[in-house]
């Protein structure tokens, strides 16, 4: 491991180079690096930018807001975030289990929601690094980039996007920053036309789905020694998984397993997850950490996302995905975890596939044209949801007042799941890649390819297609000016 | 014979005793505005309803109709100035639109989209003012409240109870409740008072059901607020 490189011993000594922004990730964060004379690294380390403001701004809301006022947390995936608090808000108001269509409507739209985010991450954010090389020419290395050259997959890329979005919008009534969850169930199930307006894509977006399985698979085997290799991490994994240990997205039980894939522990109520897991704290960032609490704070950090809920599960309830499933694991002999931060985009591409066949089953499924939509209980001030978003498990937690404001929140994000398991990785390829070498544009983007197989949102929505102007500088140990490397906004690279 | 005035040069016919806007509802021309609701006595606060009647400038909703009058109601002019009166209003409270309950059955966003006026362009005040949830089916959210009276008039004329009133001036203007602690849980409200349905905006709410209307089914989603009117006619209609 590469735990060394999280803290310099004579800081003061060492050149600092500063990857900010990190692009083609959702949002806005920070890599600085340390290095001695010799170009050898001697720290590295991942800044995020937190929500807390969040938890602070919703305090003394009534609590029937909320699952509409923390979609704004986020403007990629709202949905898992109105989600999640609406889970807890039925926690609120005393219901445990929603009537089946209220479930099934809520189930569409996650599923819906994970497919566009799979997929604006994986064709928009990422392929350009898998299909160009990690050093290709940055002006080239983008979504533009993959029209040009492979307009095939940028266009199934755009289509699968769209029908993501199609869902959301038809459940919710926007594509972004809808209303559905009420507290105890949703305010509509699905019309006929609506219905059916979707399954008449259905056939197409599982070929399409199927594709992109078939894509990651051959560009990550095509390469597979390195890919394996890439910023490649030992960690244990966190997911929700269903009682008979399936893949689960929406609802659910919390499991473990450690780097060798045996149980740490399985079916945990997502109730006391703060029996659980707590956050730790380091100097130097405001993101926390979180750690399971029994193997302590060093130790006990884990990776969550596509794949630790595919390393976790025991299977995937739909038949195409779970081949898939199998085919993927497969690859490690021992039948350990696959562990390479690259394989997310092929976990992640599986889940997908996963989202395209359970869409099909809930438009099938004639509960979602009606029934009951909402549920009432015996009231409670408490209420925990966690459900798991595209990018990894997300905890939402609430304390309201008896009047219902809101009293206290606690969240803690995917991105800040996967906080130690990012910054291990980019440890692991600076000391591989870049330590001793003269740093270039293309070796920076290693660091940004490692950081960006985790998906991070690193706030909210923003698009860089690679273009996003970055700017490394170089300084002595006084803090001079050595050098500098520019992108613009036009997307190329110049030493000033 | 009937009595007319013109509105933009279309001939309103009014009874003596109707005000321009009563005449004008009553023909089916719509006069935007916000404090004014036939079902109580004008108040002319919001000034919204501001046209020109021969010239002058006039709350339409306070101000006689008489024969043969020239009201100018779509102008250039009136536009900017009713415009002006609405960013004002946004940006004086906290009107969050896309986190609020009321958002697409709201009158002053109603108003505002029909007057075109797209987005606040002042500086916010962002004014700290709470949300008091002390009564059990009701919540006041003072960060919204617009000040158009119209609690304090149902309140006071239709349910009997006085429970509102408008307190300080100018910029110190705002709502108060009638009560010892001034929290609406020491009053005798109730849910089913007039004055539980009249707000325009989302400052007075029934509790625990916000966004239970989807997107596409809420007040102005379909229609625009001069052909479906105001939201207490809404409210009364609404089935639960
Ligand atoms: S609470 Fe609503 S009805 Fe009462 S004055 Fe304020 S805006 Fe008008």
């Amino acid at each position: 491991m590469n735990h060394d490189l999280e803290t310099a011993e004579h800081p003061e000594t060492l050149k600092r180079v500063v990857i900010e922004p990190l692009t083609r990730v959702e949002g806005h964060g920070k890599v600085t690096l340390l290095l001695d004379e010799d170009e050898h690294i001697q720290q590295a380390r991942l800044h995020i930018v937190e929500f807390r403001g969040f938890e602070k701004f919703i305090q003394g809301r009534p609590y029937w807001e909320v699952p509409v006022l923390v979609q704004r947390l986020c403007g990629i995936c709202p949905v898992s975030h109105h989600l999640a608090a609406a889970k807890a808000v039925d926690a609120l108001v005393g219901v445990r289990q929603l009537p089946p269509t209220a479930e099934k409507i809520r189930r569409l739209i996650h599923f819906g929601q994970t497919l566009q985010s799979h997929a604006v991450h994986f064709f928009h954010l990422s392929s350009p690094d898998l299909l160009f090389g990690f050093e290709d020419e940055v002006s080239h290395r983008n979504i533009v980039g993959v029209i040009a050259d492979h307009p095939d997959i940028a266009l199934k890329g755009v289509k699968l996007r769209k029908f993501g979005q199609e869902v959301i919008r038809v459940v919710s009534g926007k594509r972004v920053h809808g209303t559905l969850a009420v507290p105890g169930g949703v305010n509509k199930a699905l019309s006929r036309e609506d219905r059916d307006y979707l399954l008449r894509q259905t056939d197409e977006v599982l070929a399409w789905s199927r594709d992109a399985v078939d894509l990651v698979k051959r560009l990550y085997v095509a390469n597979s020694a390195f890919h394996d290799r890439f910023g490649r991490i030992d960690s244990h994994w966190l997911s929700l998984v269903d009682s008979d240990g399936n893949l689960e997205i929406y609802d659910g039980s919390l499991r473990t397993r450690d780097d060798s894939g045996c149980m740490i522990f399985d079916q945990a109520p997502c109730d006391d997850y703060a029996e659980f897991i707590r956050e730790g704290i380091k100097p130097w960032t405001y993101m926390k950490f979180p750690f399971l609490i029994t193997l302590g704070r060093e130790d006990g950090w884990y990776r969550v996302g596509p794949l630790a809920r595919v390393n976790n599960c025991d299977q995937i309830a739909t038949p195409l995905a779970e081949a898939q499933r199998r085919e993927f694991l497969a690859q490690d002999a021992a039948g350990h975890p696959i562990r390479a931060p690259l394989a997310y985009h092929w976990a992640r591409m599986i889940e997908l596939l996963h989202c395209a066949e359970a869409i099909v089953g809930l438009l099938r499924d004639p509960d979602i044209l009606g029934g009951e939509l909402q549920l009432r209980g015996e009231p409670r001030q408490e209420g925990i949801g966690v459900i798991e978003a595209p990018r990894g498990t997300l905890f939402h937690h609430y304390r309201i007042d008896e009047q219902g404001l809101i009293e206290k929140a606690n969240l803690i994000v995917s991105t800040t799941n996967n906080n130690q398991a990012m910054n291990e990785s980019i440890r692991a390829v600076a000391r591989e890649f870049l330590d001793g070498h003269e740093l270039t544009e293309g070796l920076l983007n290693h660091i940004e390819v490692a950081i960006r197989a985790y998906d991070p949102c690193l706030s909210c929505a923003t698009h860089a297609v690679g273009k996003m102007p970055l700017s490394l500088e170089l300084l002595d140990c006084n803090g001079r000016l050595l050098n500098r490397l520019e992108r613009n906004s036009r997307g190329s690279c110049e030493l000033a | 014979m009937t009595a007319y005035f013109q509105i933009d040069g279309v001939p309103i016919p009014f009874e003596s005793g109707q005000t321009i806007m009563d005449a004008a509802l009553a023909a089916g021309q719509y006069i935007p505005h916000l404090c004014h609701n036939p079902e109580f006595r004008p108040h002319g606060s919001c000034r919204v309803c501001t046209v020109r009647a021969d010239g002058r400038f006039v709350a339409a909703c306070t101000f006689p109709a008489s024969e043969g009058a020239k009201v100018e109601c779509a102008s250039d002019e009136l536009r900017e100035l009713r415009n002006g009166l609405l960013q004002m209003l946004f940006v004086e409270g906290n009107h969050v639109c896309p986190g609020c309950e009321k958002s697409g059955a709201c009158q002053l966003q109603a108003v505002a989209y029909y007057c075109e006026m797209l987005a606040p362009e002042l500086p916010h005040f962002f004014p700290r003012r709470h949300v008091d949830a002390s009564h059990p089916d009701l919540a006041i959210d003072y960060g919204r409240c617009i000040l158009c009276e119209l609690c304090v008039r149902a309140s006071r004329e239709v349910d009997g109870k006085s429970i509102f009133a408008i307190g300080g001036r100018g910029i110190k203007a705002h709502l108060l409740v009638d009560s010892p602690s001034g929290k609406l849980g020491d009053t005798d409200m109730s849910v089913h008072d007039k004055a539980a349905h009249v707000c325009p905006v989302g400052a007075i709410l029934i509790k625990h059901r916000g966004y239970d209307r989807p997107i596409g089914q809420r007040l102005y989603d379909q229609r625009p607020v001069s052909v479906v009117g105001d939201v207490i006619q809404a409210e009364e209609t609404r089935d639960d």
